[in-house]
């Protein structure tokens, strides 16, 4: 698990290699630390956990502005609401 | 990763599905062709090919259901799993009052709440329940096989468990089993798990929501009355709405009330439809599942009464394969979705090669057998379901292999370990003991169940504080 900084509002949380619940669980827990329109760039490898990140960000109305996946890697682009 | 490398790559994967249906195709014409009997282990695999794809479209897996719930507020897999056990108890109940029923109710007692909780920490711990590290293995996660080997060796090792832990074993659970006359080859006044099963677990009521209120579980009330309303619908509704209250309301109200001034009632029931509605293929898969893993209990029923057998065992050994039976001449062979007997079944079945007498105990010499895994009918539903689940992950390019990690492969074991400990105490797992069993209207499913949020819970406090101690040091480190 590897969380960094990119630049002012723009963090990276990768996740890859992970199975649930934890790729689900470093995600709130980063997005509980940043602040209200900045963007997190999650980086998953394991398909469930992109089915939780998206109903949880539904619930909390976080937005997932962007997702490409590319050889079972997902990526995804989320401003938090 | 350029246009046509992708391309390449895509059908490649595509060729790789193909070839996997057609493996399992070519198993099935060639043994029906060598032996009709073989369609009988043929209809175990295609359904569990069957709930593989399921599993994979749905990201089914019943450890998130409550996990997820509790870890990040969020409902879809419980959600999932009510309408998946909903659906499968309607088609069981047609199936229950037409005779042709092939499940059996367990003993009710606290035991079941104990075992699912013990199995519910495990399928936190391991990142995936019985079923759930199944289809994974299918999307080529390496964690998951881990989850699998754990879960397989911890049941053959602990059904067989006996010298120092007899000491552990009451004097009132050694006297009941040694009263109830098994054969002698079977010793069940030896080993923990003979004397917990023979001397406690069997001692205890088996009880159905029907036979509670007098009826029969093959009569129309019995089955649409009181398994199903009353043993399903109600409890899963009232389940849903605390769901419904206490995680989802809070969320749906708070986008609709930018919308419109006021929330009542009716938006209330909408909110609880959305919760029902929000993941389409979670729902779609329990949908799938449900109905299925009925029409398997009326296929395997048809061909028993086809081939005037009332368990594999008596086709394996008209097929001269006699290896492996219990000593009343069976095998596993539920007729319905079952995980984890199964698996302890093929490391039985490894260990006894390898020169371990594992036949004198109840769960292998009495009823389940280790017959040769090539011939285990059950054994042929779980590869398959691991060759569904991939399927489904290569057509959908989710399929990677994954290497484990050692902190991964650590929790698996543990939690394995846990899950199989769990299953043997509850005599079945997530599938068998909890989706199955509420499914019928068996009580002690809901207890089972019980057991598992509990545990669930725990999981997932424990993770709570372990993950919140390694990304201290990285929220630090971003001067956060």
């Amino acid at each position: 698990m590897n969380f960094e900084k990119q630049s002012e509002g723009h963090y990276r949380l990768d996740v890859k290699g992970y199975v649930c619940p934890h790729p689900q669980i470093y995600t709130k827990k980063a997005l509980s630390k940043i602040e209200s329109g900045d963007h997190l760039q999650v980086i998953f490898d394991n398909p469930s956990s992109g089915e939780s990140i998206a109903a949880m960000c539904d619930i909390t109305g976080d937005e997932i502005v962007s997702q490409s996946k590319e050889g079972g890697q997902f990526l995804w682009d989320i401003e938090k609401a | 990763m350029d246009a046509t490398a992708l391309e390449n790559d895509l059908r490649k994967k595509r060729m790789w599905a193909f070839g996997i249906v057609g493996f399992f195709a070519m198993i099935s014409i060639s043994t029906f062709a060598y032996n009709e009997y073989y369609i009988y282990l043929s209809v175990y695999l295609w359904f569990g090919f069957i709930y593989g794809m399921c599993l994979q479209y749905g990201r089914f897996c019943f450890s998130s259901a409550f996990r997820d719930l509790f870890a990040v507020g969020v409902p879809r897999m419980v959600v999932g799993v009510m309408v998946a056990t909903a659906l499968f108890a309607f088609v069981s109940a047609f199936i229950s009052a037409t005779g042709l029923s092939t499940f059996h109710a367990a003993p009710t007692s606290v035991h079941a709440v104990i075992a699912g909780f013990i199995f519910g920490v495990g399928m936190v711990f391991a990142g995936g329940c019985a079923s759930g590290s199944l289809y994974k293995t299918g999307e080529g996660n390496g964690v998951a096989l881990i989850v699998i080997l754990s879960i397989s060796v911890t049941q053959a090792l602990f059904a067989d468990v006996a010298g120092w832990t007899n000491k552990l074993v009451p004097e009132s659970w050694h006297e009941s089993a040694v009263a109830k006359g098994l054969p002698s080859t079977i010793n069940a006044g030896d080993g923990w798990v003979d004397q917990y099963l023979a001397g406690y677990v069997w001692d205890q009521p088996v009880m159905t929501y029907a036979s509670l209120l007098g009826l029969s579980n093959d009569s129309v009330a019995g089955a649409f009355f009181a398994n199903v309303l009353i043993g399903v619908l109600v409890p899963g509704t009232i389940l849903l709405i605390i769901v419904y209250v206490f995680w989802s309301r809070g969320g749906f109200k708070r986008k609709l009330l930018k919308k419109q001034s006021g929330f009542s009632f009716k938006d209330d029931l909408k909110g609880y439809w959305a919760m029902i509605s929000s993941s389409k293929r979670t729902a779609i898969a329990g949908l799938i599942l449900g109905i299925f893993c009925g029409l398997q209990m009326l296929v395997t029923q048809g061909l028993r009464v086809k081939f005037g057998v009332r368990n594999a065992g008596s086709l394996l050994e008209r097929m001269g394969h006699d290896f492996g039976l219990s000593v009343n001449g069976t095998v596993f062979d539920p007729g319905y979705w079952y995980v984890t007997t199964q698996e302890a079944q093929w490391v039985g079945w490894a260990f006894n090669k390898m020169g371990a007498e594992n036949m004198d105990n109840i769960y292998f010499g009495f009823v389940n057998g280790i017959p040769n895994p090539a011939l285990n009918p059950a054994d042929w539903m779980s590869l398959a379901l691991i060759g569904g689940a991939a399927v489904m992950a290569l057509l959908h390019n989710e399929f990677k292999f994954k290497k484990p990690t050692l902190e991964l492969a650590t929790w698996a074991i543990i939690g394995g370990a846990l899950m199989g400990i769990g299953s043997r105490l509850g005599l079945g797992c997530n599938v068998g003991a909890f989706f199955v069993r509420v499914s019928q209207g068996d009580v002690s499913g809901w207890l089972f169940g019980l057991g598992m949020i509990g545990g669930a819970y725990i999981g997932v406090k424990f993770f709570n504080w372990w993950t919140e101690r390694k990304m201290a040091k990285q929220f630090e480190s971003c001067g956060m």
